[in-house]
C-alpha cells in the first residue's frame, strides 16, 4: 500500500528547505507571515473576471524564489498536487456563465472561461506564496510567528502538534483500515457499525499516544511554553521588506499595470 | 550523596480498571550499576519504569531517587536526573526537527543558548546522529529515531538512564551499535527488555519480575544458568549460553 504521507502530506521536504540560509530565510518569521497574508488578501480581493491586473503579482513569489534559491521543481510538484482541487472548483464556471465577454475575430470568450482562468491564476499565486512561506520559514517558524503576533499560544501549539502528528495519525488510520480489509470478505465487515468502532479505536489510540507524549514532554521539563532556538527580531530589512511589498501590492491593486503599459505603448508607437 | 541511587520499597500499583500490575516490588540500585529488568509479557516491567519518573504514583510503598523520596515537590528534580527512553520513539520525538527535539530539554532547564548548542551537539555525536540535525524526526528510520530519542534524553545530562525495550525494531547492526553506545555511557542504567543477549552484554545484574513481584535479583550469569527458573519465568537461556546443537552433534 502506498504510504499516504509520502505524497500529499509530505510537507516535511518543504520544511527541510527552511533550514537553508539566504536573505529571505534570515527575515523574521512575522514579517513573512504578515506580508504573505497581505499578498493573499489582495489577490483574493479582485473582481472575478480579473486577469491582467493579477499578472504583476507574480513578481512576489518569483522574487522570493530567486532570492531564497529555492528548487523550483520541488515547489512546482507540490503546486501540481493542489491544482486538481482548484480545477474542479472552477471547471463548471464555463457552463454556468455563458455571457460573451471578449471577442477575438471569430473567437468569442465567455465570462465563464475568464473567471475559470482567473480562479486558476489566483490559486497558483496564493498556493505558491503559501508554499514559499513554508519553505523559507518552516511550519514551526510560522506557528511561532502566529503566537508572537497575538494568536493564543494554545492555538499555535495545537497547530504545531497537529502538523507533527498528522503523519503518525494517518499511519495509524491506514493500519486500522488495512487490518479490516484483510479480514472482511464479500463486503462484510464494511458496515457502519464496524466503521464506528474503527473510529473509536483511532480516537482511543490517539488519546493514549497523547498521554505518552505529554509524559515525554514533562520528563524534559515542559511547563506550557515551547522554547526554540530561533533568533527572532525585527530589523531594518524586515521593515523594508514589509513596506516595500505592501506598497507594491497597493499599487497593483489600484492600477491595472499591464493595461497602463499597453496603452502607453500604443500611444508611443501609434 | 548516598550510595543508593534508586530505591524501590514495597511498591504496589493497580491500574484504574483493577489490574494489579505490581504487588510489592523491592530493590535497590547503586551508582554506576547497569541493571536489567526482565520478565514475561505483562509482568509489570513498563509499569515499574513509569514509577521511576513519577508518572504513576505508588498506591503503597515508596520510590527514592538519589537522596530524596519521590514526591510532588521533588518530581522536577527526579525527572531531571532520570532520563527515560520510551519504547516507541514516536512518543518522544515531538518537535519539528531533530535539533529542536534534542534542544527541548536543555532549553526548558533555562540554560544559556551557547550551552544548549554544546549539549545538543555532544548528545547527537554521542549516538552518532549529528548528521541528522536538521531533519524532521518523522522521516527517520527506526534505528535513527531510537538514536535521536536517546540523544534527546542525554542532552539533559541525567544521572540515570531508564529504557523500555530499547532494541525492539532494530536490525542486527543497529542493535549492535546501540549496545556499543550504551556500553560507553557512564550512567547508571536500568533496562527493561526481552533481549537476554543484550542483558548478557550490558548488565552485570538482573532483576526478574513475575506477576508484579521480584522473583530473582542477582548477578546476570547466575540467573541465566538456572534453566528451570528461567522457564518458569517465561524466559529462555540466551543462545550464547546454550550448547551449540550443531557443534555438539558433530562432536
Ligand atoms: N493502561 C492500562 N490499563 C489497565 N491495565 C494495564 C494498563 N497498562 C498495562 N496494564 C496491565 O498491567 C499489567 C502489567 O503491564 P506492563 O505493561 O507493565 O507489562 P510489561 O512487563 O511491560 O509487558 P511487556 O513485556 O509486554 O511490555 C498487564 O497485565 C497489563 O495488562
Ligand atoms: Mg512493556
Amino acid at each position: 500500500m502506498a504510504r499516504i504521507d509520502s505524497t500529499i502530506f509530505d510537507l516535511g521536504s518543504l520544511d527541510a528547505l527552511a533550514y537553508r540560509r539566504s536573505g529571505i530565510h534570515a527575515l523574521d518569521p512575522r514579517t513573512k507571515v504578515v506580508t504573505t497574508a497581505l499578498f493573499v488578501l489582495t489577490v483574493v480581493s479582485f473582481d472575478k473576471y480579473t486577469l491582467s491586473a493579477l499578472l504583476p503579482f507574480v513578481l512576489f513569489p518569483l522574487a522570493l524564489f530567486v532570492r531564497a534559491e529555492l528548487p523550483v521543481g520541488q515547489i512546482l510538484k507540490k503546486l501540481l498536487l493542489a491544482l486538481p482541487f482548484v480545477f474542479f472548483i472552477g471547471i463548471f464556471n464555463p457552463w454556468f456563465d455563458q455571457r460573451p465577454l471578449l471577442e477575438f475575430g471569430p473567437l468569442t470568450i465567455t465570462g465563464g472561461w475568464v473567471s475559470f482562468a482567473s480562479i486558476l491564476l489566483r490559486s497558483v499565486l496564493t498556493v505558491t506564496a503559501a508554499l514559499t512561506l513554508i519553505a523559507t520559514t518552516s511550519f514551526t517558524g510560522i506557528c511561532m510567528a502566529l503566537e508572537k503576533l497575538g494568536c493564543p499560544r494554545v492555538f499555535a501549539l495545537q497547530l504545531m502538534f497537529l502538523y507533527r502528528y498528522l503523519f503518525v495519525l494517518v499511519e495509524e488510520a491506514t493500519r486500522l483500515i488495512r487490518a479490516r480489509a484483510l479480514r472482511s470478505f464479500h463486503g462484510r465487515g464494511h458496515s457502519l457499525r464496524v466503521f464506528g468502532s474503527l473510529l473509536g479505536q483511532l480516537l482511543l489510540r490517539s488519546l493514549e499516544r497523547a498521554q505518552r507524549i505529554h509524559l515525554a514532554m514533562q520528563c524534559r521539563g515542559f511547563d506550557g511554553e515551547i522554547r526554540m532556538r530561533r533568533p527572532l527580531g525585527i530589523h531594518l530589512r524586515d521593515v523594508v521588506f514589509l513596506l516595500g511589498w505592501s506598497g507594491w501590492f497597493a499599487v497593483c491593486r489600484t492600477w491595472n499595470l499591464p493595461q497602463l503599459l499597453g496603452t502607453l505603448f500604443l500611444e508611443l508607437f501609434a | 550523596m548516598s550510595h543508593h541511587i534508586v530505591e524501590v520499597a514495597d511498591l504496589c500499583y493497580a491500574y484504574p480498571d483493577g489490574t494489579a500490575a505490581l504487588n510489592g516490588v523491592n530493590f535497590c540500585i547503586h551508582h554506576g550499576e547497569s541493571v536489567a529488568i526482565v520478565g514475561a509479557n505483562g509482568a509489570g516491567k513498563s509499569t515499574l519504569l513509569l514509577h521511576l519518573n513519577g508518572y504513576l504514583t505508588p498506591m503503597q510503598g515508596r520510590v527514592r531517587i538519589g537522596d530524596y523520596p519521590l514526591t510532588k515537590e521533588t518530581l522536577q528534580d527526579a525527572r531531571r536526573s532520570v532520563g527515560m527512553v520510551f519504547q516507541d520513539p514516536d512518543d518522544q520525538l515531538f518537535m519539528p526537527t531533530v535539533y529542536d527535539d534534542v534542544a527541548f530539554g536543555p532549553l526548558n532547564l533555562g540554560l544559556p543558548l551557547d550551552e544548549v548548542d554544546l549539549r545538543v551537539e555532544a548528545a547527537l555525536s554521542q549516538v552518532g546522529a549529528l548528521h541528522l540535525k536538521d531533519r524532521p524526526p518523522y522521516h527517520l528510520s527506526g534505528g535513527e529515531k531510537r538514536a535521536v530519542a536517546i540523544a534527546s534524553v542525554l542532552s539533559m545530562s541525567p544521572d540515570i538512564l531508564v529504557m523500555d525495550e530499547p532494541t525492539t525494531g532494530l536490525d542486527p547492526r543497529g542493535r549492535r551499535m546501540l549496545i556499543e553506545q550504551l556500553h560507553s555511557f557512564q550512567h547508571t542504567k536500568i533496562i527493561a527488555t526481552h533481549d537476554l543477549d543484550l542483558v548478557l552484554d550490558l548488565c552485570e545484574r538482573t532483576i526478574v519480575i513475575r506477576e508484579g513481584r521480584v522473583t530473582a535479583d542477582g548477578p546476570t550469569l547466575d540467573i541465566f544458568r538456572d534453566e528451570a527458573f528461567l522457564a518458569e519465568s517465561h524466559l529462555e537461556k540466551p543462545l550464547r549460553l546454550q550448547a551449540c546443537p550443531i557443534c555438539s552433534r558433530k562432536g
